[in-house]
């Protein structure tokens, strides 16, 4: 069977949420490979959710936030920001590929933007093909 | 052999012997512990072979100290014997708890490190490089040293614990109160962590802790601190914000950040995760590369992140292509 990504969203209750509604009211077609799950922030994204869904096989992550300037709560998209900024620097020293994990800004008007990006992240962890992390710790834990 | 004496042994996987030094930092406490037990087994303090060990009954030792992480086939036999030998397992310091600093070793691949330890480096001759096998045929026979692993694993990876002590190494005073509890019978439920508080670093720290912004990050010898304001606020990386409490706040009092060796608050997954959240939401900007530049201040944030705790990391390290 081809490599189908699985890949889980986490997106913003206010604007991003709403554009991926949006997306789907406006019947735009993108591919169903994300798996998205509502916050109410983008700064309620703890490192730990992604960590913990690329430990369990997830093949990548998608954060979504509101534009910066336009977070419901004034700073929490610039909160993300920042750890999106030092998460991703260590993540590439645990051997996670940069396209597995990504954040971008989504607002409420922009469907046809978040069908793209969901296309050009699928595409490309299509490529890298699947997480391997959790089949690797355990032959590594088999094999010593 | 006095029958009520509490038999123990305490033994080194991967570790410096640092935790066999935490034991002896108790003082002139050792002594009431000779009194009160026979000590069975100690490779750093007395004799004692493992053969005795492999001759003892099942659960015939109350109590094992575990300190040192698994790197070899050598620390994960003499575990799994001790565990069978005694009552009570105890992870004891941080390599045994998660790993430890040769956890850090699992950033990279078990080849890299031996090109590194036995070929690629200038204190060793040209003539002399000789990587160890674990089999060698000599004249007489086959002689065998253990065999290294592929990755550094704690001492829960390959064994049942029973309760886990915290430290680089564990706090003297702990390490007396933990002995004590078991000489008294008052012991927690199975999978605690002892001799630690619940709380983290920072709530008994006394320095004055303020809001924090900072825009640049200092290596400790880069900048004259004050010693009484938060070292975090003073750009000093300090893990105190994501790590247990109990050791009496050692590092942060003597100058350093807090390294992190007394691992993650009750029911934190990931050490590092919630230290990197801590760090991330300290920086002053709200421009990505702004944030770059102040964030390349933090050369190798991996290895803070989980100083002692790779191991036991969710992630831990991929490899794959």
């Amino acid at each position: 069977m081809a490599f189908e990504p699985r890949i889980v969203g986490f997106l913003c209750n206010w604007c991003s949420y709403t554009g991926a509604d949006l997306a789907g009211t406006s019947r735009i077609k993108y591919p169903f490979n994300v798996r998205i799950i509502r916050v109410m922030c983008s700064a309620r994204i703890d490192p730990t959710f992604v960590l913990k869904a690329l430990s369990e096989g997830a093949d990548g992550v998608l954060v979504c936030g509101c534009h910066p300037g336009d977070c419901h709560y004034v700073e929490g998209n610039y909160k993300a920001m920042r750890r999106y900024a030092l998460l991703k620097k260590m993540l590439r020293s645990l051997g996670i590929e940069d396209d597995r994990v990504r954040l971008e800004w989504v607002s409420a008007s922009e469907g046809v933007r978040f069908a793209e990006i969901v296309a050009d992240m699928t595409e490309k962890i299509r490529k890298l093909g699947p997480n391997r992390i959790k089949a690797e710790l355990i032959h590594d834990r088999a094999e010593r | 052999m006095a029958d009520k004496k509490l038999q123990i042994a305490i033994y080194w996987g991967a570790g410096c012997g640092g935790c066999d030094v935490a034991v002896l930092d108790t003082n002139e406490f050792i002594l009431d512990v000779a009194d009160l037990a026979d000590i069975r087994l100690w490779p750093i303090a007395v004799d004692g072979k493992y053969r005795d060990v492999e001759h003892m009954s099942d659960a015939e030792l109350d109590l094992t100290l575990f300190n040192g992480a698994v790197r070899n086939s050598e620390n994960e036999e003499i575990a799994k014997l001790l565990r069978r030998k005694s009552k009570i397992m105890v992870a004891f310091g941080s390599c045994a708890h998660m790993g430890g600093i040769p956890g850090l070793a699992n950033l990279c691949k078990k080849e890299e490190i031996f090109k590194t330890a036995y070929l690629d480096n200038p204190s060793i001759e040209s003539r002399n490089q000789v990587i160890p096998y674990p089999q060698t045929k000599v004249a007489v026979g086959e002689l065998e040293i253990p065999t290294f692993y592929k990755r550094v694993f704690k001492l829960d990876d390959v064994v049942d614990v029973d309760y886990y002590m915290p430290g680089c190494p564990p706090a003297p005073a702990q390490v007396k109160a933990v002995l004590l509890a078991v000489v008294g019978g008052k012991l927690p439920p199975k999978g605690s962590v002892v001799g630690a508080s619940d709380r983290s670093v920072c709530d008994d720290c006394q320095r004055k802790k303020n809001e924090k912004k900072v825009s640049r990050f200092y290596r400790p010898w880069q900048i004259i601190q004050d010693f009484d304001t938060c070292l975090m606020e003073q750009g000093i990386l300090c893990a105190g914000s994501a790590t247990r409490g109990g050791c009496g706040v050692r590092c942060p009092n003597t100058g350093l950040g807090c390294r992190g060796c007394y691992g993650p608050l009750p029911n934190v997954k990931d050490q590092g995760a919630k230290l990197l959240s801590a760090v991330a939401s300290v920086i002053d900007s709200k421009d990505p590369k702004e944030i770059e530049r102040i964030l390349a201040g933090i050369p190798d944030f991996v290895s803070v992140a989980y100083r002692f705790g790779l191991p036991a990391s969710m992630l831990q390290r991929s490899f794959q292509p």
